[in-house]
């Protein structure tokens, strides 16, 4: 009897014991270089159309990388991440277009000048937390369209009617076509800009950005400085989703306002739930989630495209509460039980 | 297990109240509380439920700001001093009621208090340099030795959130403990805890002060652990000093025994 009881509670306390850490385990080291093998042999697979869908998906991934660091890994709830999205884009066609810049050097330049305003925006972020900074951002989202239309900035952006650019071919005569060469180019920045974010995820810095998350006073108690890091977890937030904002521009070789209605943060937000809060790969499954879903929904129904999209975004919901990784990581766990 | 030593022996007074004065508009929540904690002793600081021991507490970590008297740190004022700059000077705290990083892991709740300990910033932590490399290295070998004091190493990888109450208490001693305070600030640790932890606690408590040669302000509303591991005891009501000396003493002073007894009366009436 007593020894029934002695064993009921050794299988609970363990119960308790094996629940592993929700913080994302590092994929192992084959598993990414697989993925990336594969991801590169799709250059020479797939239609120039399907390199196209390809290359956006890989601007997303960063975008929504970026609105993770931010929002799942920090707490700061964005819905303006388009904001970010549109001045990369912007900067990139306008340094090609007035400047003559090589595409490649405008993504540095696209980086300073979307961290330099996440930072500037981090600041008044401070004072709002949850639904009142998603609101803020939000009213930043909501603004640009209308900004990018300003006359006193028409010679540069080229008003309503946006900015023309062209494809870049592939340098030192690579048997490449541009589609090919510049989705090997993104994927080749996407993969550093990953490889910063886990680093800085997995450091010192990482775990200052979630204990915020979690509990500020507590953080604040540690020693951490709330509004430095705060806000520079804004600028690099908005310098990864900036990116990729130039990387997409490059790719559909045109920019015009309307190209970056609220729409654009809306889906990164999606693309950020879906893939999961809080993950780095979950940002892959996010952005495959905005760029094929769509069409997808399209082909299901032309009469009905927003309902089927809505559909599939509900059962995404209701069958992977924590997202696409978060499925994944449930998954692994199981296969692979805790390994120390 | 009470060093039943004299205040005087614990060398120049590490914190010291002077003189504090809070009030919440009409009430006055401290009244010019003023006390001495030495270098390496425990002191207990109790008093009936509303009589400011928390509040005394949230002064000194930097929460509220006191009209009157003055906190001094090693001879220092702390008075303006910004929150996140406490644990650099030397004061570590736990918290009243949990305050965890519930979604990480033992390990990483663990880590986070060891924040200070480390400098390097955001390029050298996306490029993880060397110097990021021999920082976590250091800060993982105090993170075992904490772990095992605590009696946490199996379930170092598990979401803190998961755990039983008084597992988490522990974590927050270890988060507290890694980033090595002088001075470390107790509010009710044991609250919620069962008669053998709360023993265990005691003993851990005085092991503490040896190892990690720091002073505790205990702030506790139960009188059976302050008088057991305090080298010196103050008591509180109403936001005034009511008694200050040895457990003893303060054991058998009228005034303490009164303010308890009357607590426990309104507890009858209630
Ligand atoms: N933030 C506050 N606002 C208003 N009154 C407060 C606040 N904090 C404490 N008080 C009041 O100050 C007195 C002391 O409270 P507190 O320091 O929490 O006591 P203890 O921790 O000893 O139980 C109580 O009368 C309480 O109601
Ligand atoms: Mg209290």
């Amino acid at each position: 009897m007593s020894g029934e009881i002695t064993a009921e509670a050794t299988e609970a306390s363990t119960s308790i014991r094996t629940q592993p850490s929700t913080r994302a385990r590092p994929v192992p080291f084959a598993v990414t270089v697989i993925v990336l093998a594969g991801a590169v042999a799709l250059t020479f697979l797939v239609s120039n159309y399907h390199l196209f869908q390809l290359t956006m998906l890989v601007g997303y991934a960063v975008a929504i990388l970026g609105l993770n660091i931010a929002t799942g890994y920090n707490g700061q709830i964005s819905l303006g991440h388009g904001a970010f999205y549109a001045v990369g884009a912007y900067t990139a066609a306008i340094l090609m277009s007035n400047f003559d810049v090589p595409y490649w050097a405008t993504l540095p330049i696209a980086a300073i000048i979307s961290a330099i305003i996440g930072f500037l925006i981090g600041f008044p972020a401070l004072r709002f937390t949850g639904l009142y900074l998603a609101l803020t951002t939000f009213a930043l989202a909501v603004a640009v369209p209308q900004l990018l239309k300003f006359k006193g900035i028409e010679d540069w952006t080229g008003g309503v009617q946006g900015i023309v650019i062209s494809k870049p071919e592939a340098p030192f005569g690579l048997p490449l076509n541009p589609d090919q060469w510049l989705y090997l180019f993104s994927l080749g920045v996407a993969g550093l800009l990953f490889l910063f974010a886990w680093n800085l995820i997995r450091g010192r810095i990482g775990r200052a950005m979630m204990a915020i998350r979690d509990h500020a006073l507590a953080a604040e108690a540690m020693g951490i400085d709330l509004a430095l890091l705060k806000t520079r977890t804004f600028a690099v937030s908005a310098m990864y989703t900036g990116v990729a904002g130039a990387l997409s521009a490059i790719a559909v070789e045109f920019v015009a306002p309307d190209s970056f209605t609220v729409f654009v943060s809306i889906f990164l937000f999606v693309g950020l739930v879906v893939g999961g809060v809080a993950s780095i790969t979950g940002a892959i499954f996010g952005a495959a989630f905005i760029v094929f879903i769509p069409n997808i929904a399209e082909q299901v129904s032309k009469a009905a495209p927003g309902a089927i999209y809505g559909v599939i975004l509900i059962a995404f919901m209701y069958l992977m509460p924590s997202g696409v990784a978060g499925l994944l990581r449930r998954l692994y766990h199981r296969l692979v039980p805790s390994s120390r | 297990m009470s060093a039943a030593t004299s205040p005087a022996d614990f060398g120049p007074a590490m914190l010291q109240i002077r003189g504090v004065v809070v009030r919440f508009g009409g009430v006055v929540a401290l009244n010019g509380v003023a006390f001495d904690v030495g270098q390496r002793q425990i002191c207990g600081l109790i008093g009936p439920n509303g009589s400011g021991k928390t509040t005394l507490f949230n002064c000194i970590s930097g929460i509220y700001r006191y009209s009157e008297g003055e906190i001094l740190f090693e001879g220092r004022k702390l008075a303006g001093t910004p929150r996140h700059q406490l644990i650099n000077i030397g004061i570590g705290r736990t918290f009243q009621n949990l305050a965890l990083f519930r979604t990480l892991s033992v390990r990483d709740n663990v880590l986070v208090g060891g924040h200070h300990l480390a400098h390097s910033g955001f390029i050298r932590n996306a490029l993880r340099l060397p110097i990021v490399r021999t920082e976590e290295r250091r800060l993982n070998d105090q993170l075992h030795r904490l772990l095992h004091l605590l009696d946490l190493e199996d379930v170092a990888d598990v979401t803190v959130a998961s755990l039983p109450f008084g597992t988490q208490k522990r974590v927050e001693l270890a988060r507290a403990l890694i980033s090595d305070p002088k001075l470390l600030l107790l509010d009710e640790p044991a609250g919620g805890l069962n008669h053998g932890e709360v023993d265990e606690l005691a003993a851990l408590l005085v092991s503490i002060r040896e190892q990690f040669k720091l002073s505790i302000l205990l702030v506790e509303h139960h009188m059976s652990l302050v008088m057991r591991v305090s080298d010196k005891v103050v008591a509180l009501e109403f936001g005034q000093k009511i008694a200050d000396g040895t457990p003893e003493q303060v054991r058998n002073e009228p005034e303490v025994i009164r303010a308890y007894l009357g607590e426990t009366e309104d507890a009858r009436a209630a």
